[in-house]
């Protein structure tokens, strides 16, 4: 799919995130400390708490519901919780700092069925 | 308003230490007058025996001085002995013509020595061993005499002997019983008692009984019904002691063994009173110091018209006060039907240990040699609690963790293995065993990271750490080498303490310097850095929103399907009518699902879209009530004397007052203040981390409550009189509280760790208490409403919107 721009990394503090609606599904875009871009289904797999108002450490963030740590890069949650959700790809103009959304890069065990297709 | 008249006759602990008590709570209510027998100001008769042993002056045993007295302007007749009460005209005489009349009248008489009325019982050099004169005349004696022997092998006769021991005397005890101190000991603490006793020059006659004094005009010889003779000059009995009832009994005054009183210590005779060694409770009279306290207690909280559940009797201890030897004695020590017993004996370190077990309580002790544990066990024995599987752990002392678990092993490893561990993440005893056993996990942290037990609210740690050790064994990882969380091995006081050395001023540098194993830390470490650092240097360093939590970054309550609530601050509960019609106003506009009283006295709007909070804060204008943070939440109130036809104090005006001084105030848990205008605590203030509690005439400050996971009453700090005063009190403990908990450690069980004296200790000084107010100033200086910060910045405020949809890549 084409790159759509989505706005600019300045938009998101740095260890904070911001939602967007793409395609009826609510994703999460958190920006590490190093200044990179991840973006992830904003749904928990454990009850559906919004990834986005979690605590960013490192490369995972902690869901604010039951403190669930799912890491960003692969969508996976990690130990010793199960599970996993759908990741996208961002990209970040390294010059003009403009964001850029991918499409889907995995896809979350979890994901609603009506999210399927594309 | 006519201040009453009170009389109190008998000048001694137990008296006075109620008039203290009464001075305190109700300062202005009585016109004091005292009577003493004695020519002395109120003395610490316990410390009689020390005086004797060389260890005290006799100007150290005064309690309350001469201007003790004249300072709380009471009328004292030291030397004068009250010879009658007239019960109908509410009067007393002295022996020296002195009289008083009263409303109240407390009997405080003590109690006499038992003196035996043996054949020249009379004769000079026969005492007891009870007052001033007493010991004076033991001094004397010392001085010309040799030989003394004391009737009587218990607590008092061994002190007396210990003490003219001490003075040179040649001493025997003589012993109408086996053995010493038949009445707290058992037979083998005695004897070992008695070896180190005659180790120190003490000689004992055994099963004797003292038939007649021979001699003079002074004491020569003791005589014994088996004809046997003692020579002795001096002869002091000390085989018991008597209530002093002689002046209860002529007034009509109903008596027993002592002065019959219920339990308010109130007498048969209205406005009548008796407390301490002359009264007798529910059949018992005491003659040990901490019941007469007790009742003291709650006499003057009567006197003083404040609410008291009344006296209920006292279990007692005892410690031998002599000096080389640890005597402690408990509750029953003997087995007695359904009892048992566990002892531990050491002959070589001379220690004996025995507990007495009655079902699953503990009902006695007896300790010799060691009586480190006397305290605890003590305490453990009031309480009533169950000690069910602790009960070698408590023989063998608390600290011996080794051998003492051993019981709780068994308990553990006897468990079902479908039994629920950790309640909160539905944690089975199975499931930690696995991690255990197949995971490796050989410490409490690494079964929390791996099973979630105890990840919660930490109830089970105990079980989980006993589990631990149970499968792990010898490679059961150290667990008090815990880290605050699992990025480090660091304790909050190893952290706390290299933050202020080096002066760290961020979380990433702390984390940095101090070598975490996850560079960005977790949920745990990130927010508690992030309060030590404030804590620390309130002046200079920038909070990090990005290590709170949600609650705490958004200034809100995030509700499980993602939504907000607000509460704003409603300062002791008390709102307007306009104040109401705004929040329903906002609540309408915003198609609030639902509005709630909270349990705080606050409004809860529940069901907020995120991006409707700055809006709806704006519109409310009013602050922040950080219904959502680590931060004092609300100070509940009572009606109070505002309304209310029992209050004794504006109890709304102080916790007004009270939330005004302290809102925004970050803390290392949730904080609740609660003030309620009577006894009757209508504002439920002994469950608070701070709750005042007015009385007339006063405030109680009441620390350490907890209504929630675990609840736990309140704990008394102190009484205060004026509402400056509460405010004072309050800043400092809050501070102190700051500066010592760990993060996320509510005040209950931070008081429960280190003991509520170690925080009477650092607030009783005024410097302390003034040094510690001015840093939670200083904190407090530096917060503003967050609601209004957040609503005047652009940059703070995007981040509660969403960015413009995506346009799908196929449009």
């Amino acid at each position: 799919m084409a790159k759509i721009h989505i706005g600019n990394v300045s938009d998101i503090d740095r260890k904070g995130a911001r939602t967007i609606l793409f395609e009826g599904t609510e994703i999460a875009l958190f920006r590490l400390a190093d200044g990179s871009v991840l973006a992830v289904e904003n749904k928990c797999p454990h009850k559906g708490g919004k990834l986005s108002e979690g605590m960013v450490c490192g490369r995972a963030v902690h869901c604010p519901l039951h403190d669930w740590k799912i890491d960003l890069s692969s969508g996976r949650v990690c130990e010793p919780d199960t599970g996993s959700v759908a990741t996208y790809a961002v990209e970040v103009d390294p010059i003009s700092g403009a964001m850029y959304l991918c499409g889907r890069s995995g896809r979350g065990e979890t994901a609603p069925p009506d999210q399927a297709a594309g | 308003m006519d201040r009453k008249k009170l009389v109190l006759v008998g000048n001694g602990m137990a008296g006075i230490r109620t008039i203290e008590h009464v001075l305190k709570l109700a300062p202005e209510a009585y016109e004091i007058t005292i009577f003493g027998s004695e020519p002395h100001p109120n003395y610490n008769r316990i410390m009689l025996s020390s005086v004797l042993a060389g260890g005290a002056d006799m100007s150290e045993v005064i309690l309350n001085d001469w201007s003790w007295y004249e300072e709380h302007r009471i009328r004292l007749h030291a030397g004068h002995t009250v010879t009658r009460i007239d019960p109908l005209a509410r009067k007393v005489y002295s022996d020296k013509g002195a009289a008083a009349d009263y409303d109240v009248l407390i009997l405080a008489t003590g109690s006499d020595p038992f003196m035996l009325p043996l054949p020249g019982a009379d004769k000079e050099g026969v005492i007891g061993f009870r007052d001033i004169k007493d010991c004076e005349t033991m001094l004397e004696a010392s001085r010309k005499y040799k030989k003394a022997a004391v009737i009587g092998g218990g607590l008092l006769g061994l002190e007396a002997a210990r003490g003219l021991l001490h003075l040179g005397m040649d001493v025997t005890v003589v012993h109408i019983h086996p053995y010493l101190m038949e009445r707290q000991l058992d037979e083998t603490a005695s004897k070992m008692l008695q070896k180190e006793l005659e180790a120190q020059g003490m000689k004992f006659l055994f099963r004797k009984h003292s038939e007649e004094i021979a001699g003079r005009k002074r004491a020569r010889e003791l005589v014994f019904s088996d004809r046997t003779r003692l020579e002795a000059d001096l002869i002091v009995m000390a085989v018991g002691i008597k209530p002093n009832v002689k002046l209860a009994r002529q007034a009509g005054i109903a008596v027993n063994r002592g002065i019959v009183v219920n339990d308010l210590m109130q007498t048969n005779i209205p406005g009548i009173y008796a407390v301490g060694e002359c009264a007798e409770h529910r059949g018992i009279t005491y003659g040990l110091v901490a019941p007469l306290y007790e009742q003291g207690a709650v006499l003057a909280k009567h006197l003083a018209g404040a609410e008291t559940e009344g006296y209920a009797g006292s279990v007692t201890s005892t410690k031998l006060k002599v000096s080389g030897v640890d005597v402690f004695s408990a509750g029953h020590f003997a087995e007695t039907e359904g009892a048992r017993s566990l002892r531990y004996q050491d002959e070589v370190d001379q220690v004996y240990k025995k507990i007495v077990i009655s079902g699953d309580r503990l009902i006695g002790a007896v300790l010799f040699g060691d009586t480190s544990d006397g305290s605890k066990l003590f305490s453990l024995m009031k309480k009533g609690e169950s000690v069910k599987g602790r009960e070698k752990e408590l023989l063998l002392g608390f600290s011996a963790q080794d051998s003492g678990t051993e019981t709780a092993e068994q308990r553990l490893a006897a468990m079902a293995d479908d039994e629920i561990i950790c309640g909160c993440n539905g944690v089975t005893k199975e499931t930690i065993k696995d991690a255990v056993l197949t995971k490796n996990c050989t410490t409490v942290a690494s079964v929390k990271a791996c099973t979630k037990a105890s990840g919660s609210c930490g109830g089970c740690k105990p079980l989980v750490q006993g589990l631990v050790q149970l499968y792990a064994g010898d490679a059961a990882g150290e667990p008090a080498k815990e880290g605050i969380c699992g990025c480090t091995t660091l304790t909050r006081d190893e952290i706390v303490a290299e933050m202020s050395r080096m002066k760290l001023q961020s979380v990433q540098e702390t984390m940095h310097v101090l070598g975490w194993n996850n560079p960005e830390g977790c949920s745990k470490c990130r927010p508690s850095l992030n309060y030590y650092l404030g804590m620390l240097f309130p002046e200079s360093y920038a909070d990090e929103k990005e290590s709170r939590f949600t609650n705490e970054r958004y200034h809100a309550n995030i509700q499980k399907d993602g939504t907000y609530s607000v509460v704003p601050r409603i300062y002791g509960g008390v709102t307007s009518p306009s104040e109401l019609k705004k929040i329903a106003e906002v609540a309408e506009k915003y198609d609030v699902p639902m509005v709630k009283i909270t349990g705080g006295q606050r409004i809860d709007l529940l069901g907020v879209k995120k991006e409707d909070l700055p809006n709806m804060w704006a519109e409310l204008d009013m602050p922040s009530g950080y219904a959502y943070g680590k931060a004092l939440r609300t100070v509940k109130t009572c009606v109070g004397s505002t309304f209310c036809r029992f209050g004794t104090q504006d109890s709304i005006g102080m916790g007004v007052r009270l939330e005004k001084e302290f809102e925004r105030l970050n803390t290392p848990a949730k904080v609740k203040l609660a003030v309620s205008g009577c006894p009757r605590n209508c504002a439920e203030a002994t469950i608070k981390d701070f709750g005042v509690v007015a009385i007339d005439g006063g405030w109680e400050l009441h620390v350490g409550g907890n209504g929630g996971v675990h609840v736990r009453a309140t704990e008394l700090l102190c009484v205060v009189k004026t509402e400056d005063e509460v405010v004072e009190w309050a800043g400092a403990f809050l501070q102190y509280y700051r500066e010592n908990a760990q993060w996320n450690e509510r005040t209950s069980v931070w008081i429960e760790r280190v003991g509520l004296e170690s925080v009477k200790k650092a607030l009783e000084n005024k410097e302390d208490r003034i040094a510690l107010f001015a840093r939670v100033k200083q904190a407090l200086s530096r917060l503003n409403d967050p609601w209004k910060e957040i609503v005047a910045d652009g940059a703070l405020r995007k981040n509660f919107e969403p960015l413009p949809e995506a346009a799908s890549a196929r449009n």
